[in-house]
């Protein structure tokens, strides 16, 4: 095709144990807004980041125009007229709007025109309608007119190929509605745009074609009038129903409720709201799998749960007694175990000892402590004990957790949080990163805890995970539950189309 | 240009280095130091053997050497107290002048009245609380406020120099001996209040050392086996994880910033019971304590009886450097061989958590 703008073909690329690019093929038309789709860890970042010179294919070729292209470095990219808007912004806080789109420009001269430079800054955000101040200082922006400064320093360099990750993520709705406006007014004037998102609604709208990745492969390309959000989200999924369920033991009892959680609001780090409202149960030996897309509130309820965080509206029962907000030694002691997704930074102190860890959570009992002071002895017996009965391959129990393997690190969390008797454990991605055989060994602990009864909440993205263990699946979008059904029945489609923001109605 | 050698994080510290690693740097710091003596036609051998002998074998060496350790082991306990939780406090040096106030008030009021050895446990107290409170401003604001404790904590050493001034110069404050007209000086405590000195092969030993050895005992403790030491062990090691399992941060951020306090404090207090026996103004702004248990504190890897060590160490070298300053021997020459021994030994220090490698294979790696 003459009209190709770039087109990428056979991409491959390989890290230590992924393989994050396997045979991508990717081709996108000039002057067209082209949504590239798929769950995390598809392989859309990996895509891009060798789009705009950041890695190296291993294999693969990528064309830009027409002729081939290789760039050794983001710079070069950038030069070929490829501009990459990232999802976590590179201003300068202190300057202004003008300054920060011409920083790093080779064309800036050794002596800085202000003047013109602001005219010119403001000239072209008047030309795609964007509203922003050329001498506002980034700091007194909000995150929208943020987006915009990045959008501008791309343009401003001249890139003819824009991409975008996941901007709608840190947008509000009126301003998400701009920035599709300034899109297209770009791609009015012959410029490309890729637009990566997982969200199905807002590729529908935005864009013309769309490819989805699924696995690091190309799943295919469509053109976005000849689609729907329900073929999208079966692209993106996968149609495989090819796992096998969990055998159980005792299967739990959703009357025998062990945690519930009645309308439920909190604020994430930015003092945003990011649950809003929140309803679920579970019940003793139940497990609870919590679909959805990272980043939709999933940490936040872990944290809530755990007392990490405190939650602004509604009530929290851990059986029937109401948990103190914010205070994550009473949740502990009222029988929460909560395995983080951050195992080595938040569910341990990677410096300190392994038997410190398996400390971490009952030093403060009277079997391990007394007048303020530690029984070290104690401390090193429990550790070994809880060793070898959850098989943690280390030299000792002084050995500092850091210098051990993943799995091993997660076996060392299981091993504590199911050792403080627990009524409920969180597990927030617990198998990510682990090879094979750790992946089965932590499913393994999990479905023998459901049978012993404890209530298990299993926040992860993998459908593949949640599908398999969990007895009931909730949805999580945008910080509400979207939907709750018996895992029995629920499809990958359906899932991928509510984890997608399709509402229920569209799913029937 | 690359360096030929790059430095690469050990993964695990192997025990001997921490011994072994001191020794070689002081070796180091001889020889280099013996080619600066050749090259100023001094016999370096001669220097080194006056210097172990003026700071650390004669007799009266070690009397004023401990004299000298003091103070330093206090205020270098007080950095190492802070630094183990990732508090920068470095006014170590204000905190010991608020602690001298605090001892000197009370010695001063019930020294004629109270019994001996009451005067000294409320001495010792006054002085460990005066530090604390003044320490726990820089803690509060750190923990409720994160403002940079570097700072509030640097910016109270020239407050509490600026109120020692004012309650012996400026003003007819309670600690100023009113009989003192012309050069304005501290009022003279009681005799009977001074503090006990014991003698150990000929060596006098004040209280206050021993008060030092006791502190660290008492701090090693805390840091080996407390629950107290373990949360500050596990706030340094990972925030998140000390909020992941509900470690009180802040409060225990204000505590451990009071309790370095304190010990500046009590360097403050030996300062009016050992030595000057009345609120020295000029003599505890003299000798820079605070500053100096920064250096004594990075030294001892923020070990509390490697501090004392330290402590004594220091004292030695700064003793034997005034002994050796004379005609013939400048006072810059003297700072040259004192600064030699600091520098290779936090050169050293390097080497216990990182190791050289040659750089000739990465490059290499980084061909391919």
């Amino acid at each position: 095709m003459t009209n190709s703008a770039v087109r990428m073909t056979g991409v491959v690329k390989r890290f230590p144990g992924v393989i994050a690019n396997d045979g991508v093929n990717f081709e996108v038309l000039k002057g067209e807004v082209h949504a590239l789709l798929g769950e995390n860890g598809a392989g859309k970042s990996t895509l891009s980041n060798i789009l705009t010179g950041l890695y190296r294919p291993d294999e693969g070729s990528i064309d830009l125009d027409g002729t081939p292209v290789s760039f050794s470095s983001p710079k070069a990219a950038l030069d070929a007229g490829i501009g990459m808007v990232h999802q976590h912004f590179r201003l300068v806080e202190p300057f202004t709007v003008a300054e920060n789109v011409i920083l790093g420009n080779p064309q800036t001269a050794f002596v800085i025109d202000t003047d013109s430079t602001v005219e010119r800054v403001a000239d072209l955000a008047r030309r795609y309608d964007m509203a922003v101040d050329p001498n506002a200082k980034i700091w007194q922006l909000s995150v929208g007119e943020q987006q915009r400064v990045e959008i501008l320093k791309v343009l401003y360099r001249g890139a003819g190929v824009l991409i975008l990750d996941e901007p709608t993520a840190v947008l509000t709705p009126i301003e998400a509605e701009a920035l599709f406006k300034t899109l297209r007014a770009m791609t009015a004037e012959g410029r490309t745009v890729i637009f990566i998102s997982h969200k199905l609604d807002e590729v529908m709208s935005v864009s013309d074609r769309i490819t989805v990745l699924r696995g690091g492969r190309t799943v295919g390309t469509v053109a976005t009038r000849d689609t729907s959000t329900r073929e999208l989200a079966g692209m993106m999924v996968g149609r495989s129903v090819e796992f096998s369920r969990a055998t159980r033991r005792n299967p739990g009892d959703p009357g025998d409720v062990v945690l519930s959680l009645t309308d439920v609001s909190c604020e994430d780090d930015r003092g945003r709201e990011a649950l809003h409202g929140i309803d679920v149960t579970i019940g003793r030996g139940e497990i609870v799998g919590v679909a959805g897309v990272a980043g939709n509130g999933q940490r936040e309820l872990a944290e809530v749960i755990a007392g990490m965080r405190t939650f602004t509206s509604g009530r929290i029962l851990v059986g029937d007694k109401p948990l103190a907000n914010g205070r994550a030694r009473s949740a502990i002691a009222d029988g929460v175990a909560h395995v983080p997704e951050d195992r080595l930074h938040t569910g341990l102190a990677a410096g300190h000892s392994v038997e410190d860890n398996i400390a971490l959570k009952n030093y403060r009992t009277p079997l391990l402590s007394r007048f303020g002071m530690l029984k070290r002895n104690v401390i090193t017996s429990q550790a070994c004990d809880l060793v070898t009965r959850y098989d943690v391959k280390t030299p000792d129990t002084a050995t500092p957790v850091r210098l051990l393997s993943g799995g091993n690190v997660q076996k060392v969390l299981l091993a504590r949080e199911f050792s403080t008797k627990p009524k409920v454990l969180i597990a927030a991605s617990p198998t990510r990163g682990l090879d094979v055989g750790a992946i089965e060994t932590v499913r393994q602990r999990l479905v023998e805890a459901a049978d012993d009864g404890v209530g298990i909440l299993l926040i992860c993205e993998d459908l593949e995970e949640i599908m398999s263990l969990a007895d009931r699946i909730v949805v999580m979008y945008e910080g509400r539950l979207v939907a709750d059904m018996p895992a029995v029945g629920a499809t990958r489609e359906q899932l991928g189309l509510l984890m997608g923001g399709a509402t229920p109605e569209t799913s029937q | 240009m690359r360096s030929p050698v790059r430095l690469e994080r050990r993964l695990t510290q192997p025990r001997w280095l921490n011994s072994a690693i001191p020794v070689f740097s002081l070796m180091g710091a001889l020889v280099v130091g013996a080619v600066v003596l050749l090259a100023t036609g001094k016999n370096p051998l001669d220097v080194y053997w006056r210097i172990l002998d003026r700071g650390f074998l004669s007799q009266r060496a070690v009397t004023g050497t401990l004299r000298t350790a003091t103070p330093l082991a206090f205020t270098g306990m007080c950095a190492a107290a802070a630094f183990r939780l990732g508090v920068i406090n470095i006014g170590g040096e204000g905190q010991l002048y608020i602690g001298a106030v605090g001892a000197a008030l009370v010695g001063l009021w019930i020294g004629g009245s109270a019994p001996v050895g009451i005067t000294i446990i409320v001495m010792v107290l006054a002085g460990m609380l005066f530090g604390a409170m003044y320490a726990s401003i820089v803690g509060v604001l750190r923990s409720q406020f994160n403002t940079n404790e570097i700072i509030t904590s640097l910016m109270m050493n020239y407050v509490a120099g600026i109120v020692l001034n004012y309650l012996i110069f400026n003003s007819r404050s309670y600690w100023r001996d009113p009989r003192s007209v012309g050069f304005p000086s501290g009022k003279p405590l009681e005799k009977r209040t001074f503090w006990p000195t014991y003698e150990v092969f000929s060596t006098s030993v004040s209280f206050g050392f021993l008060l030092a050895i006791a502190a660290a005992i008492v701090l090693w403790v805390v840091y080996k086996r407390s629950r107290l030491g373990f949360e500050i062990g596990i706030i340094a090691d990972s925030p998140r994880a000390a909020r992941y399992v509900g470690i009180r941060t802040k409060w225990t951020i204000v505590a451990v910033t009071a309790m370095s306090g304190a010990l500046a404090g009590l360097g403050g207090t030996s300062q009016v019971g050992d030595f000057a026996h009345y609120l020295d103004a000029k003599g505890l702004q003299l000798n820079n304590f605070g500053y100096t248990g920064i250096v004594v504190a990075a030294l001892a890897r923020l070990n509390p009886l490697g501090a004392i060590l330290v402590a004594v160490l220091m004292g030695g070298l700064t003793n034997a450097g005034y002994s050796l300053q004379g005609p013939d021997f400048p006072s810059g020459l003297v700072g040259t061989l004192q600064g030699l021994i600091l520098f290779t030994a936090v050169a050293g220090e390097i080497l216990t958590k990182y190791r050289l490698r040659s750089n000739r294979n990465a490059v290499k790696a980084v061909a391919v």
